[in-house]
């Protein structure tokens, strides 16, 4: 049976996650749908059919769904589930809204946050903040999983699915979308940048983080922090890197004055290198990096800007 | 109106949990046991409710061992009114405890549930939206604020790029994040008085609930370890490390 991919997307192209989310799925079966639902959704649903690895996108236009509201979303995606044996969506803010509410509707058991097809219906999937890794079989009939984007690696595109129309379920009424209040930002989006630079409590003020921001964009970086530095009200929690953040695997990853508290690696010790800077030598950032400095923060980073600048 | 909150006992989140040797589970015997985080803030979020005359009474439900009835009693230490706990020791999985908390819904006729976003063992992030699929009622998931007035609410959502609003309509289920508020500490009178307030203990077939998992756990083993790498002396030796050794900028 064929997998079913739902996509979020801008209205644009389809989110960056989708082809992980594809990716993943094709480890699950080999016929993969893509549903793009939206109001003027047909650029968004041209750049789900380039995506390598789609047989098939389904275009489903509603007005109902111009805000990715999970009430009038999840009905579309349940009228469709009977024709596949996986629902699966990146583990995003969309796809972590989203998914219980069609698993529970289709009276499923859902997934969270797989990092590994095993089998189609075994996962494996973090838990205790990915102090343990459990590996878990679904009996349902139809699987309804998220997975974890950083975990399997996109696809190089160059696909030329067909766009299918499909009809709407139009809107239940239960909420209405008032207004977004996104951070506005030139730099790469955490969770797909190559290279992210974050900062914590060590930081001591929301003022000095403008010095990371100068280091972040010397390096064509994304900006981050721990809990520690959202928490003490330095900067927005869409900045947080951790269990409770958002989970980044960047190749490059630098860790300014953050002690490295279990919920902040779990977000980010995947990624391929990593830099901590902290005064404490103790701190437990240093044993999950790969090159550490011990020392003032405040006179590192400034002299690692500068000398990222010499090429 | 009633408003329903759901505490989850869970490892204490300052514990180092340990993987069993036999990698069935995580070691929970005699290991300190705490209220889930983020239900500590659904608490306070719903005692806040009836601090500001928004709510008439908040019940606090648990469901799992009879142990669950601490858990229950911290949330009426902070102020809750009374508790309902389902016993039973099976193995309990998000979509089993979503039909619980509705059979107790349909019970209590709540206008209101609030529970935490997610639970810090499994880290699933699924009953609260469950339980809004299974009544047909709406969502605030990830809620950093949350106003109720005149039979509906408006939840400012965390989200990927930053914070969302949206209005829902009552009753609803709001799931907690983080930022929606800072839990109180019980008072020394409170947990006192909290062991004369009452816990309502049910069993999940007397709500008419199949709490059977669906998903199996086949093992649980550490995750793999990063070894800890080096110290280097100065920015200059970092730079030509990250440039010829890792190759990364």
């Amino acid at each position: 049976m064929a997998i079913l991919v739902v996509a979020a997307h801008d209205g644009k192209t389809v989110r960056a996650n989708v082809a992980n989310a594809v990716a993943a799925a094709s480890q699950m079966g080999s016929d993969v749908h893509v549903l793009v639902a939206g109001s003027n959704a047909g650029e968004a649903a041209k750049s789900a059919a380039a995506l390598q690895g789609v047989a098939k996108v389904l275009q489903a236009e509603d007005a109902a769904y111009g805000n990715w509201l999970a009430e009038d979303i999840a009905p579309l995606v349940v009228k469709l589930a009977p024709n596949y044996s996986h629902i699966v969506m990146a583990a995003d803010s969309v796809g972590k809204n989203v998914a219980p509410r069609v698993a529970a509707l289709l009276d499923v058991a859902q997934i969270s946050e797989a990092i590994q097809v095993v089998s189609p219906d075994t996962f494996v999937r973090p838990i205790y903040a990915g102090n343990a890794m459990a590996t878990v079989q679904s009996g349902d009939k139809i699987k309804v999983v998220t997975i974890r984007p950083t975990n399997f690696k996109a696809g190089a595109g160059g696909g030329s699915a067909a766009v299918e129309q499909i009809g709407g379920t139009g809107a239940t009424g239960l909420s209405s979308f008032v207004g977004a209040e996104l951070s506005k930002s030139e730099r790469p989006e955490l969770t797909s940048a190559k290279i992210v630079v974050s900062g914590g409590r060590g930081l001591a003020s929301g003022e000095n983080f403008k010095m990371l921001e100068t280091l972040a964009d010397k390096l064509g970086a994304g900006l981050g922090a721990s809990r520690a530095a959202v928490d003490a009200g330095y900067v927005p929690n869409d900045y947080q890197v951790g269990q409770t953040g958002k989970v980044v695997a960047p190749d490059l990853y630098i860790a300014i004055g953050i002690s490295g508290a279990i919920q902040h690696l779990a977000g980010m010790k995947d990624s391929k290198t990593i830099v901590a800077i902290n005064k404490d030598e103790e701190a437990p950032i240093f044993q999950v990096a790969d090159y550490g400095i011990v020392g003032d923060l405040f006179q590192i980073v400034p002299e690692l800007t500068a000398a990222v600048e010499k090429k | 109106m009633k408003v329903l909150v759901a505490v989850k006992r869970v490892i204490d989140y300052n514990v180092k949990i340990r993987v069993k040797a036999d990698n069935t589970g995580v070691e929970t015997a005699n290991v300190k046991m705490s209220m889930n985080p983020f239900d500590e803030i659904a608490v306070e979020e719903a005692l806040r409710m009836k601090e500001k005359g928004l709510a008439t009474e908040v019940i606090a439900f648990s469901a799992g061992p009879a142990q669950c009835q601490e858990t229950i009693r911290t949330a009426l230490a902070m102020g809750a009114d009374r508790g309902i706990l389902v016993q039973t020791d099976a193995e309990l999985q998000p979509l089993a405890v979503a039909k619980l908390l509705k059979a107790v819904v349909d019970k209590e006729q709540p206008g209101l549930v609030i529970v935490g976003k997610q639970a810090i063992d499994d880290d699933s992030n699924q009953t609260g939206q469950m339980l809004a699929a299974l009544l047909g009622w709406s969502q605030g998931t990830f809620a950093n604020k949350l106003h109720v007035a005149d039979g509906s609410a408006e939840v400012k959502r965390e989200v990927d790029g930053g914070l969302e609003n949206i209005k829902i309509k009552l009753p609803a289920v709001i799931t907690t994040d983080l930022r929606l508020n800072e839990p109180r500490y019980a008072s020394l009178p409170n947990i006192m008085k909290a062991k004369k307030k009452p816990i309502e203990v049910l069993a999940p077939d007397a709500l008419g609930v199949d709490v059977a998992p669906r998903i199996k756990t086949l093992k649980v083993e550490e995750p793999p370890k990063r070894k800890a790498g080096i110290k280097v002396k100065t920015v200059a030796e970092l730079v030509d490390k990250l440039r010829n050794e890792a190759g990364v900028i």
